[in-house]
């Protein structure tokens, strides 16, 4: 009797316990016991420390010529196509021009974590606000949201940044930050709407449920609904959409970079942004038959940049929406 | 029903012509003309700029240019009138002298047929990549399917979770350095694209992406058919277990599969031209590239304006088969 008594009341306690966790603090608990999200977040925070410590990590300085020291392959290989021996000093090798892959690949990966980040935060504001009044009021911002979806429809993302970096390359906005503004700036413009959507559909199903009306009855302004009510329920979605958003962009980067259109490859030694893997895969995909290595080194790169943010999506659908787990 | 499908096909006008106006002013847009920074180098003096602008209409208006390019203009030579984009007049290509922009992307070679244009060719790769991720793709889902949990299914959904995060151009490259540079198989830059062989790594490097996807794809739309009351229903009437699989199950499952074929088809057109260029593939996707490279203005506006008259075509046939083929699908007005 008094050991079941006892058992009860630790029940009861674990339940209590279980209950002053906010929700932010459970999914929390179960991204963290998804170990493919966590290699995820290991692999992102290594290619942040990477992309902010690429001047002290870097073994040579990036644009430095080494005459004589064109095309050697990386350390490991004992003899390349074209004979050369790798060097211990050039870890991954060197470039037509001799200057060591590895020091650029480091300083390449600025580029594509500024690329996955920056305009990430203008795209949530923008496309949670927009998608907040279109589905809260409906009406003209609906009307807005919905013909500008049909036309992006229509319009294949990477042919609208292509058309937009080529045009605006030369203006005063394409000079700025050596085109790397440009380019967060076309990103957003066109990723806005997939979240403005998600938030539309959200706030469409809540407003409908009894906690919005009850404060309605209650008199709360508007304003304090969208952004006391309705904001926190939509947060989930946000995140998990704007997870998976980012490997899409990194990789336009890349494309972008290789077809010669992103950021431009700089000499000036004081450029925070010296190169980028997308320029890097544009230099090694012009020598693939003397030195295929070049291209290899940017390419892993990017692939495992992507998938890291590809797992940390996948946890953090499954750790904010356990319903949706398993779904596209 | 078929108003749904008039509407949607008529809004396809206005949204062609927005972005062909997007496209217009951005290109338009770029400080100075398409002569004056000429990559050969060969630097056009003032008095040719003006004969040549003339020629091609450059020294109207920007609105009357808009309006020549897309309904058509009074051509300046002769006084007759020339037909624009609405009749598949893409206009003067400004690199490839005495070219259209049609030209280049629809004419094959003398003495060829038509699979042998740019246009044909990227066509030909495209389908070809379709048809081997769908022949690949489903019988993978299926099974994993059928037999869940089992190291088929591990596998399939193994390669399937590479195939969607690795974007193709990376796995062009390893693909190109294990088989190109490092067994020999192919050569890396294929010169003689009527051998089967040099299509093999575009076709398979285009395909996977959609591969993986339908794959996954097909697995899930099985797995929820597995469960529904129907089978159940087929298994205890004593049905031979092929007859529920092919009849009752494949059926069901596959009608989602049809929705993915347009975004694919659209994925395989517009992401062929890193894929072209790499391989040096003599596409569609390649000379849109060679005209970015080059600044060929009018042949980067048409190329896209086709692009996306064949993705919106694309979409619109798929939601058309989907409702065709599933019968529980009822629009509403």
């Amino acid at each position: 009797m008094a050991t079941g008594n006892v058992n009860h009341i630790a029940s009861l306690d674990a339940t209590q316990k279980k209950v002053s966790r906010t929700p932010a603090q459970e999914a929390w608990g179960r991204l963290i016991r998804n170990k493919v999200a966590v290699l995820g977040i290991i692999l992102i925070v290594s290619f942040l420390l990477m992309a902010i410590f690429a001047n002290v990590l870097s073994p040579h300085n990036p644009i430095q010529l080494n005459s004589g020291k064109g095309f050697l392959p990386p350390a490991w290989v004992e003899k390349a196509a074209d004979g050369k021996k790798g060097e211990a000093d050039f870890l991954l090798g060197t470039d037509t021009l001799g200057r060591d892959v590895f020091s650029r690949v480091l300083y390449g990966s600025r580029v594509s974590m500024m690329v996955g980040f920056a305009p990430t935060f203008i795209i949530i504001a923008l496309g949670t606000f927009v998608g907040m009044m279109a589905g809260y009021y409906g009406g003209r911002w609906d009307n807005f949201l919905m013909r500008l979806t049909d036309i992006m429809y229509g319009f294949p993302d990477l042919l609208f940044f292509i058309i937009a970096l080529i045009s605006l390359r030369d203006t005063v906005i394409g000079q700025f930050m050596n085109g790397l503004f440009l380019l967060f700036f076309a990103l957003a413009l066109i990723n806005w709407v997939g979240i403005a959507r998600i938030v539309r559909g959200q706030v469409l199903s809540l407003k409908q449920k009894e906690f919005v009306e009850a404060a309605r009855s209650i008199g709360v302004k508007d304003s304090q609904i969208m952004f006391r009510h309705l904001l926190p329920n939509v947060w989930g979605p946000v995140i998990v959409q704007g997870s998976f958003m980012i490997p899409g962009m990194i990789i336009t980067e890349a494309i972008l970079g290789y077809l010669g259109l992103g950021l431009k490859p700089t000499t000036n030694p004081d450029a925070f942004f010296i190169t980028s893997w997308g320029s890097l895969m544009l230099d090694g995909q012009t020598s693939i038959n003397a030195q295929p290595y070049l291209l290899l080194s940017p390419a892993v790169c990017v692939a495992l940049i992507v998938l890291s943010f590809t797992f940390l999506g996948d946890g953090l659908r499954d750790a904010l929406d356990p319903r949706m787990r398993g779904s596209q | 029903m078929s108003t749904y499908f008039i509407r949607r096909f008529l809004w396809l006008f206005p949204v062609l012509f927005i972005v062909a106006l997007i496209t217009f002013v951005l290109m338009h847009a770029a400080p100075g003309g398409p002569w004056d920074r000429d990559l050969s180098a060969r630097q056009v003096d003032a008095g040719t700029q003006k004969v040549l602008n003339a020629y091609y209409g450059l020294d109207k208006p920007l609105w009357r240019q808009f309006t020549a390019y897309v309904f058509g203009d009074v051509s300046a030579k002769d006084g007759k009138f020339v037909c624009g984009v609405i009749c598949g007049n893409l206009g003067p290509s400004y690199r490839v002298r005495g070219s259209s922009v049609q030209d280049i992307l629809f004419k094959p070679p003398k003495g060829k047929s038509f699979e042998y244009s740019r246009f044909g060719y990227s066509l030909r790769l495209g389908l070809i990549s379709l048809a081997f991720a769908i022949v690949l793709g489903i019988p993978a889902g299926i099974l994993a399917a059928l037999k869940q949990n089992s190291w088929a299914d591990y596998l399939s959904g193994f390669i399937s979770s590479i195939g969607i995060s690795v974007p193709n151009f990376v796995m062009a490259i390893f693909l190109i350095i294990i088989f190109a540079t490092g067994l020999h198989w192919v050569s890396v830059v294929p010169k003689n694209w009527d051998e089967v062989k040099a299509w093999v790594l575009p076709a398979v490097v285009l395909g996977f992406g959609t591969l993986a996807f339908t794959a996954r794809l097909t697995r899930a739309s099985m797995l929820e058919v597995l469960r529904q009351d129907y089978i159940r229903t087929a298994r205890a009437k004593g049905l031979h277990e092929r007859v529920v699989i092919w009849r009752h199950m494949l059926r069901n499952a596959l009608i989602p599969v049809t929705t993915i074929l347009g975004p694919a088809l659209a994925g395989l057109v517009t992401g062929s031209f890193i894929i072209e260029t790499m391989f040096s593939f003599p596409g569609m996707g390649r000379a849109y590239v060679t005209a970015i490279s080059q600044r060929d203005y009018s042949m980067i506006l048409g190329t896209t304006l086709l692009y996306v008259l064949m993705v919106s075509l694309a979409n619109l046939s798929v939601d058309f088969l989907y409702v065709l083929i599933d019968p529980r699908i009822r629009l509403e007005e």
